[in-house]
């Protein structure tokens, strides 16, 4: 009889959907339907039960191949490589739960290495600019029941985020927004006419890495000095400026969603730092806030885990032992890679061979490189050491945050048959780790 | 050049980066129709892309999403990163969009996959050129 399990958990993007609903064969092994989910989230639950899933780690021979070894050997080959270099590098966790986060921290701590999350290539200008000037936010939740204006400035949720504007900002009908899209107003600001554009009362063109120039005027207007705007900034017309700055002041709760468009263009962190900037200004007349448009489904994750466990959310240096060190540029993963700082690599729950620009990846496949992730991806099929694990939402549950950092309790719908979660194989890590250490020492 | 997420790439990338689905959503440049007659390339045709840190070769489409005259996009993953330099202005955070590119009719040469591209790189690719 299969078994259908209710409010399950997404592990694709940053909403982290937690409505979805699955049915199991019998046996527990296969996935036979997925229901409130978007494409890709059914792609991952289908993956879950894929006969071409690797359960065994594989090493790589002298001739190239990979072959199949025990996950007692994999631990043995990942403890001794950690214990000999230097400044091993862990990097990934987009998709991995909280508990092996934690886990991967005890691991780096022992070894006395570098750990980075995801966010040191997307959001990590974003912790910059909150470091600095702070982040007037709110849940999703709120969203759904207050929002009457939202914006989208660099970002494109009808591709990257598929059930955001559905479940939380344009669409929903909320306590206090009965009439859901009638009664909001949507702009998307965009360098291109998204399918996100598409669905807006107002679409913003920027030119592409202007948009400090485009905060910058809607500062002035808010501060009063709309007339002396240029004809033209950043490619928008001044009458176009004036529209959305009225819009967003007469607004009676406001949220501006960001995403890559700002953090991975010139400006970076300055680019949400004024933003942050421009919501204050707003708050004088109006109410607003501002969120990130986190892409994984727990990378806020790792943030959290880690602030609370060495007080900085990535780019962390464990090298000095007894305290903790941050600089992004400096401890950066693609900075180090690119100085041929680390002499070992671990991958995990991310693709770093396809989501690295190349060159650092060049610099990375020097050293000892291992890939512990579910999938055979680019960086598994470069590494040295392949560690199949549990995807957290099918074969194993555990606590993710979404993208507004709210906590949800994913749930387990597969049988793991035999494969190890990410904690238990990095506390078994961490535990050889810490045995070579009290032998050496 | 900006490198940005797809709808279509992210339903590949999970069924998997060695699939032809991944292979097709991928390997695409989405350019201004003006530009593309501008530099004499024909739609759906071979384009080389040179950046300041490497070169790949992608089809060139006019997007649905379209940009305007001087802009393009390869959406992210193996193809937009053979391009995308490493700088980060010391953030730690790559140059993922808003770099300078040049855009060449190339329509004789031909796509290389995800694995050829990457084992090309470090060394490791064993099969045909």
């Amino acid at each position: 009889m299969p078994k259908v399990y209710e409010n399950v958990g997404c592990p694709y993007c940053g909403c982290s959907c937690d409505d979805v609903r699955v049915t199991v064969s019998d046996d527990g092994k296969k996935v036979l339907e997925v229901e409130n989910v978007c494409a890709i989230g059914t792609e991952i639950f289908k993956h879950g039960s894929s006969e071409h899933r690797h359960r065994l780690p594989r090493l790589r021979q002298p001739d190239g191949s990979m072959k199949e070894i025990s996950y007692e050997e994999a631990i043995e080959w990942t403890a001794q490589h950690l214990y000999k270099a230097k400044k091993p590098l862990m990097y990934g966790f987009g998709s991995t739960n909280c508990e092996g986060q934690a886990a991967a921290a005890r691991v780096m701590e022992s070894a006395g290495g570098c750990l980075d999350n995801c966010a040191t290539i997307c959001h990590g200008p974003s912790f910059l600019a909150i470091f600095d000037n702070g982040y007037p936010t709110c849940t999703l939740g709120e969203v759904k029941n207050r929002a009457d204006v939202i914006v989208y400035w660099g970002s494109n949720p009808a591709h990257a985020h598929p059930r955001h504007m559905s479940r939380y900002s344009i669409f929903p009908r909320g306590f206090f927004t009965g009439k859901g899209q009638k009664k909001r107003t949507v702009i998307v600001i965009d360098p291109r006419y998204t399918d996100t554009a598409n669905v807006a009362d107002i679409h913003v063109r920027v030119r592409q890495g202007h948009d400090y120039e485009l905060f910058d005027a809607f500062r002035m207007v808010m501060h009063g000095h709309g007339d002396d705007l240029p004809d033209v900034v950043a490619d928008v017309p001044k009458e176009q400026i004036l529209q959305v700055a009225e819009i967003m002041a007469n607004a009676r709760f406001g949220t501006v969603f960001y995403g890559m468009g700002l953090t991975h263009s010139d400006g970076r962190n300055h680019n949400i730092d004024i933003a942050i900037s421009l919501m204050r200004d707003l708050n004088k007349v109006a109410k607003w806030t501002i969120m990130a448009m986190r892409g994984h489904y727990n990378i806020a994750g790792p943030g959290v885990v880690w602030s609370w466990t060495f007080g900085f959310p990535y780019c962390l240096d464990l090298t000095k032992k007894n305290y903790a060190h941050m600089n992004p540029g400096e401890t950066s993963s693609v900075d180090m890679a690119m100085r041929d700082e680390t002499d070992m690599f671990i991958n995990i729950g991310t693709d770093a061979g396809a989501h690295f620009p190349i060159p650092a990846v060049q610099h990375l496949k020097k050293h000892p490189w291992v890939t512990i992730d579910p999938s055979v991806c680019m960086a598994s099929e470069i590494s040295d050491l392949h560690i199949p694990v549990c995807i957290c939402g099918v074969d194993t549950g555990g606590i993710v945050y979404r993208m507004d950092n709210v906590p949800i309790q994913f749930r387990q719908v597969l049988d793991p048959q035999g494969l190890l979660t990410d904690e238990e194989l990095l506390n078994k890590i961490a535990d050889r780790v810490d045995e070579l250490n009290a032998q050496g020492a | 050049m900006i490198t940005q997420r797809a709808f279509e790439e992210g339903v590949a990338m999970e069924i998997g980066k060695t699939s032809p689905e991944y292979f097709d959503a991928c390997n695409i440049i989405e350019m201004n129709e003006q530009d593309m007659k501008k530099l004499g390339i024909l739609k759906n045709t071979n384009v080389r892309v040179t950046s300041e840190s490497g070169q790949v070769v992608v089809k060139a489409v006019v997007g649905r999403q379209t940009v305007y005259p001087g802009l393009c996009h390869i959406r992210q993953g193996v193809w937009a990163n053979q391009v995308v330099p490493p700088r980060t202005q010391s953030t730690g955070t790559p140059q993922y969009s808003g770099f300078p590119v040049t855009v060449e009719p190339a329509p004789e040469e031909k796509l290389k996959t995800a694995l050829h591209l990457v084992q090309g790189a470090v060394g490791m690719w064993k099969g045909e050129e």
